[in-house]
């Protein structure tokens, strides 16, 4: 009975097959028999690996599949075949910020997200796709004006799936990887110089994201090595434990995964509805749900210990008001990336006998030169181990959309941090302050968007240095009003610090706050002993020196009566 | 009236006044630490001992309020007015003339009318002043979950700062006040020996020397 079954099934995946190369070992039938090493999906356990083999990490070993083996002529002919199996991870990804680049924040009603918002780096992606797209979890994002296409074989699974090391995005393909042959002087998304993918390595290679995957994105934010975040460079690829206690190999060794855990393909954690404070986060059991990229996920909201059990629970008392990050990341930009914290655009455009230039004025540690002006984006500063700007923050982050109206005598917010002092949901949160100078409409007082990349299109400023062309060619292109009459204004930018988390030894001391001028010097909706002397104090202090001057006083008089009268 | 050296101060009783006395000076340096007054030590290392010490200090509080209750001791510190007014009169004017001090030490009187003033002020609203707004401020967190602002947790602060101040002013004139009279070191010596010239009846005389308290010239 149990072989006849055995049989009927053999035979009829054969069928299935097309008559492709299903072989049965223990089969007797003739029919049945296949040229072997044609395209096929072999028999169901014919690949499993036995007790002899080594224990895999995944349950699925990918170089095994020979749909995986190609040719592949280009990214998304991978994606199909990742579908055949995984048919609903692209739906999944489809569905995550990673895909959407648009994100509906809740607390403020505003649409957010890469392909909607301004900044105070590159600007704006829209009319720059092929260049700001180039990170991209998809292919051929083209026109952010419009959504991504409804097609999953657009999705990239490489990008974050490869383990190979080798695949790439080139930086001015839409998202597509770098192949053969790869056009002279190209570099990929990380700065470095593009060489051709072998897309058949990377697809026999997939596995669980590591650091590397996310972060060929992620350090590299703002067209370089940690020049928009400050707390995430290269310097985490393999970070010493004093630069940041999870990733490093001598500390966790995380990967972004063990914070930033996943569900159906979305990730947690936003810097723009920010996990600063869980109304019920803790004290969680042993093996609950930790779905949230917070601290408090896994340590708990008290869970200082030491130096001694006085200090532990000051330290404890703590939590309510100040956030995590706030002691334990005492700078950011460490371990010898230096980011950018201020961008003046309105001094780009210059030229020398009509050629753009540049000027190396920034030493980063290391020796490495970096540039303190471009033709193409004006004047930068630079900065290392940069001690953050702290706000009182719910998490909550409203932006100055395209089109607000700002009031040009003031700096513009191009995001401000929402969060009352001492309010339940917020916590005193430390942040990159991002200073810039941006173009704004004079008549219409909005910002505008610019256009910077285009090569062969007579408008685009890092081709043509032309600051009236390019704004024209941005507000054209997105279809808003433009005046055509622009300045340049100060504005300022707000990133979330949290990541380059310090071993504990290097965490604040007490006095970095409770002193005179300390951290917390503009912070409001606290009491920081040691940080000034209030009226208390002040009080005290008179009562006791006239205490003093009185018995200075009582004394001198004391001494001129005996003078006069000596007794017994 | 005879005048007696008789041991005044139980050992006790000078335990707990030096001990009050260096805890109250480790207590001023730390919390002058936390103030910001001087920068002498790492601020939590002050956190820390201010509390231990604070938390001791309170215990001996207990201690010697069950002490001074179970002994009668007590009665020392009621204030009466009989006499105010002439040792007022003395610290405010006889002293600068070469006057005597108007007091004579009692074995049941040891303080004169203003000290016992003074002190009953001291324990009664500097003292519970400072160990109420030192637990308050020391135990926010349990309490102040809605002072959002951290309001009340900067009056607390503000009033233990100010009572501190107001003990140290205590301090001062304390300290001062053992120059009058006899002089410092006959004031401060009865505290570390225990003994002291008070005046006594003959019959408190008598009583003394049978309980071993009398030292004979």
């Amino acid at each position: 009975m149990t072989q006849t079954a055995l049989r009927i099934t053999a035979f009829v995946w054969a069928v299935i097959l097309g008559g492709g190369g299903a072989v049965a070992q223990d089969t007797a039938n003739p029919a049945e028999q296949t040229p072997v090493g044609a395209q096929s999906m072999p028999v169901p356990g014919a690949m499993a690996a036995h007790m002899s083999d080594p224990v895999k990490e995944l349950t699925a070993d990918h170089a095994k599949f020979d749909i995986l083996k190609g040719p592949f002529a280009s990214g998304p002919e991978v994606t199909a075949a990742c579908l055949s199996c995984h048919t609903e991870a692209s739906n999944q990804m489809m569905h995550s910020v990673h895909w959407t680049w648009e994100y509906d924040n809740p607390a403020t009603g505003q649409t957010l997200g890469k392909s909607k918002v301004l900044n105070a780096f590159c600007g704006n992606v829209a009319s720059n796709e092929v260049r700001c797209t180039s990170c991209h979890t998809g292919y051929d994002w083209v026109d952010v004006r419009q959504p991504m296409p409804d097609d999953p074989t657009k999705v990239d699974c490489l990008v974050c799936h490869d383990t190979s090391g080798q695949y790439a995005k080139q930086d001015n393909l839409a998202g597509n990887p770098p192949l053969d042959p790869v056009k002279e002087g190209s570099k990929t998304i990380t700065g470095a110089v593009a060489t051709p993918v072998d897309l058949v390595k990377s697809a026999l290679s997939v596995g669980m994201p590591s650091r590397e995957n996310c972060d060929n994105c992620h350090f590299y934010g703002g067209g370089g090595d940690n020049v928009k975040h400050g707390d995430l460079s290269s310097a985490l690829f393999n970070p010493s434990r004093a630069v940041d206690v999870h990733m490093s190999k001598d500390g966790a060794n995380f990967t972004c995964e063990a914070c930033h855990v996943s569900d159906k393909h979305v990730l947690a954690g936003s810097r723009y509805n920010t996990d600063v404070a869980l109304p019920d986060d803790a004290m969680h059991k042993p093996g609950a749900e930790r779905d949230v990229a917070a601290c408090t996920s896994c340590h708990t909201d008290q869970p200082h210990k030491g130096p001694n059990p006085v200090i532990g629970m000051k330290l404890n008392d703590h939590t309510d008001k100040v956030a995590c990050q706030t002691c334990h990341i005492p700078s950011f930009a460490r371990g010898g990336v230096a980011t950018k914290t201020y961008w003046d655009w309105s001094t780009a455009g210059k030229l020398k006998d009509g050629k753009p230039y540049a000027e190396e004025n920034f030493t980063q540690s290391d020796g490495k030169e970096l540039h303190t002006y471009l033709s193409q984006k004006g004047d930068f500063k630079w900065g290392e181990n940069v001690v953050p700007y702290y706000a009182w923050s719910n998490g909550v982050m409203r932006y100055t959309l395209p089109e607000t109206t700002i009031d040009p005598t003031q700096t513009v917010e191009i995001n401000s941090v929402e969060g009352e002092p001492g309010a339940k949901d917020a916590r005193i949160f430390p942040f990159k302050q991002m200073i810039g100078k941006q173009a704004y409409d004079t008549e219409r007082n909005v910002l505008l968007y610019n256009h910077v990349y285009g090569p062969g299109d007579g408008t685009a400023l890092w081709s043509y240095f032309d600051w009236e062309k390019s704004l024209k060619a941005g507000m054209d292109y997105v279809g808003l009003e433009y005046s055509g009459k622009f300045d340049f204004i100060d504005t300022h930018m707000y990133w979330p610090i949290t990541h380059m988390v310090a071993p504990k030894e290097d965490a604040l001391n007490c006095e970095s706050c409770h002193s005179d001028g300390g951290r917390m010097a503009n912070i409001a909706g606290v009491y920081v002993p040691g940080s000034g002397i209030g009226i208390g104090g002040k009080l005290g202090l008179a009562m006791f020196l006239m205490a003093l001057l009185g018995v200075v006083g009582h004394g001198v008089l004391r001494l001129f009566g005996k003078k006069g009268d000596h007794h017994g | 009236m005879v005048e007696r050296c008789v041991k005044v101060y139980t050992r006790f009783n000078r335990i707990w006044h030096w001990s009050q006395v260096a805890s109250i000076m480790v207590l001023f340096f730390t919390g002058a630490r936390m103030l910001g007054l001087h920068q002498i030590g790492p601020f939590g290392l002050a956190v820390t001992v201010h509390t231990i010490v604070a938390l001791a200090l309170l215990l001996l509080w207990i201690f010697a309020t069950f002490w001074l209750f179970t002994t009668g001791g007590w009665r020392q510190f009621i204030p009466r007015l009989s006499g105010l007014a002439q040792v007022t009169r003395f610290y405010a004017y006889g002293v600068f003339k070469g006057e005597e001090h108007p007091y004579v030490k009692r074995y049941d009187r040891r303080h004169n009318p203003l000290q016992a003033l003074a002190y009953f002020a001291l324990k009664m609203a500097l003292f519970p002043a400072i160990w109420i707004s030192g637990l308050l401020y020391l135990t926010y967190n349990i309490w102040g979950a809605n002072d959002g602002q951290a309001v009340l947790l900067g009056l607390v602060a503000n009033l233990h700062v100010l009572a501190a101040f107001a003990i140290a002013s205590f301090v001062v004139v304390h300290i001062y006040l053992l120059t009058i009279g006899h002089g410092f070191r006959q004031h401060v010596r009865p505290m570390v020996t225990g003994y002291e010239m008070v005046d006594l009846t003959p019959e408190a005389e008598a009583y003394f020397e049978s309980t071993g308290q009398l030292i004979k010239d």
